[in-house]
């Protein structure tokens, strides 16, 4: 579960980049979380995988309170969220299975999960067959369903993705969103970051709208504001 | 994180690591090797000229002359004046027989004769002192000269004073330099191993992001660091070892320096190798540990 209880959080150069967020997230949500540029969005995702302090407010992430989390925690912390960005960010010298083996081997685990657990999530992305390739050799999309297996070979109970399909055509994205939406109902939380609010609606999910650092909206229902204030 | 193949994976990450900057590598071991060389030289000139001092010290640094005016066992006596001197360590009385019979005995056997008829009593009795510290050997001498029966006295200021003063000199630059050839090292270690995190820092960003422990991340590099010391020390316990063999060789056949005398490297090289080795790894894994600590803050 992740709960932020009036969290602001200002840069070191003045910038409120949010100001006053309250909410909370149960576990197998699907949520969206939408909003135009500079609102805010990726402050979000920074601060519960603990990449970025915030400067009030508390945040819970599956257990774990941010605010007096010791040095030695947050590792262990980040192995509960699986966590997928625009630019895929895979290790362009390793192929698709030593990708994933990377991130398996990075939290300790043995040679034999390794070679249990890979071919199972390969398949669930639908990158069976695909895993001698190096990114280079894949398509965009197929270089995200990579992140996404990445994201999962740990078993997360969370995922969160930053503008996963920002890189991707239409159809692409959807495929993708779909695929999330598969993980989430084999019992994983997901929360995705995005702009675009045609593929938001083809989903009947939660949406989080956030606007300058605040949220202006949260619910199944369409957002009211007009779609060209996010573009 | 002691499991098996946790360790296979650091040591293959970390000699992947080294070779990959090759040159920077070989810069590393280079700059080590040259820093453990001053250092063990310095080191060992201050060694050997302490081995001299002690060497020194065993010989009678002071003779002391008995006036002639005293008999045999007033003579004796004064032992007990001279053994209450401070910095005196022992005292031993030669009489004029054995000083003579010592004497003689520095000729061949066949030139021996030239001494038939000598007396004894052209010779004084006398004491060879001993001495705990060198360096107050001027302080000594004078106090023996000072007491009542003693004629004269003979020590060997000269030499020993000049060993005293280059074992001062030689202790304090090994100490400055150790000290500044110490951090130049993990300066340079530390440069390399940067490097390294430079090219990785993609992979330890996603380190990071799935939960990897600080230990983790760390280790390779630390392993890195501890090969490239380790290697610097190994080279440079050889050639440490070569230029030791070499000045020692050059000191014997030389006819002014055959006062001194080497310790020779058989006795020494297990202490040599140990300092060499711990100094390596601690140089190797200072450098990794400073290189990589800015990348691991949260
Ligand atoms: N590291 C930083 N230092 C200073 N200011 C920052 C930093 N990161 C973000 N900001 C500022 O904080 C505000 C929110 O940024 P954030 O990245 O969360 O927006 P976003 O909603 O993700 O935008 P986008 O849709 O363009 O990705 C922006 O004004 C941004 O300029
Ligand atoms: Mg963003």
């Amino acid at each position: 579960m992740i709960r932020f209880t009036d969290v602001e959080k200002r840069y070191d150069n003045g910038v409120d980049a949010l100001r006053g967020i309250s909410m909370s997230i149960e576990d197998g949500e699907f949520v969206f979380l939408v909003g135009h540029s500079g609102s805010g969005k990726s402050t979000i995702i920074k601060t519960l995988t603990g990449e970025v302090l915030p400067t009030a407010g508390r945040v819970m992430v599956n257990g774990f309170s941010l605010n007096k989390i010791s040095e030695r925690q947050i590792p262990l912390m980040r192995r509960t969220i699986g966590v997928i960005f625009q630019d895929f960010r895979l290790i362009e010298t390793k192929n698709v299975y030593e990708n994933l083996s990377f991130a398996m081997r990075a939290v300790g685990a043995s040679p034999k999960a390794i070679k249990q657990r890979i071919p199972y999530v390969l398949d669930l992305v639908g990158l069976a067959g695909r895993s001698r390739r190096f990114p280079h050799e894949l398509s965009g999309g197929e270089q995200q369903r990579v992140a996404i297996a990445r994201a999962l070979v740990n078993n997360p109970t969370t995922i969160v993705a930053d503008e996963p399909t920002g890189n991707l055509d239409p159809a692409r994205s959807y495929e993708i969103m779909q695929l999330l939406e598969r993980i989430n109902r084999l019992g994983t939380t997901v929360l995705v970051v995005t702009h675009e609010l045609d593929l938001v609606k083809r989903f009947h999910k939660r949406i989080i709208v956030l606007e300058r650092g605040r949220i202006v909206s949260d619910g199944k229902e369409r957002p009211i504001r007009p779609v060209h204030r996010w573009e | 994180m002691s499991k098996g193949h946790n360790f296979s994976y650091f040591i293959h990450e970390g000699v992947s690591n080294m070779f990959t900057h090759g040159f920077m590598s070989f810069a590393a071991v280079g700059v080590t090797v040259a820093c453990l060389l001053i250092m063990g030289t310095f080191t060992l000139v201050a060694y050997n000229i302490n081995e001299q001092l002690h060497r020194l010290e065993q010989d009678n640094q002071i003779l002391a002359f008995v006036d002639d005016s005293l008999n045999d066992l007033e003579a004796r006596a004064l032992i007990d004046d001279i053994e209450g001197i401070p910095n005196v360590r022992s005292v031993e009385f030669i009489s004029r027989e054995q000083a003579l019979d010592a004497y003689i005995s520095q000729y061949e056997e066949s030139e021996r004769d030239i001494f038939d008829g000598m007396e004894a009593s052209v010779l004084r009795h006398r004491f060879a002192v001993h001495v705990t510290e060198i360096s107050l050997l001027g302080e000594t001498a004078a106090s023996i000269d000072a007491v009542d029966g003693i004629a004269r006295v003979k020590a060997y200021e000269d030499v020993a004073s000049g060993f005293v003063a280059m074992r001062n000199v030689a202790s304090v630059v090994c100490i400055a330099l150790i000290a500044i050839l110490f951090l130049i090292s993990i300066f340079i270690i530390s440069n390399t191993i940067r490097l390294t995190t430079f090219d990785r820092r993609d992979e330890i960003a996603i380190m990071k992001m799935v939960g990897a422990t600080n230990g983790f991340i760390r280790w390779p590099f630390v392993y890195e660091g501890f090969l490239l010391g380790l290697l610097g020390s190994l080279i440079g316990f050889l050639l440490q070892w070569a230029l030791y063999e070499f000045v020692a060789r050059g000191v014997s056949a030389s006819d002014t320096m055959q006062l001194i005398q080497m310790v020779p490297f058989s006795q020494i090289w297990h202490y040599v190798a140990a300092i060499f080795g711990l100094s390596g790894i601690v140089i190797g894994v200072f450098g990794s540990l400073t290189a990589i600590r800015k990348f691991l803050r949260v």
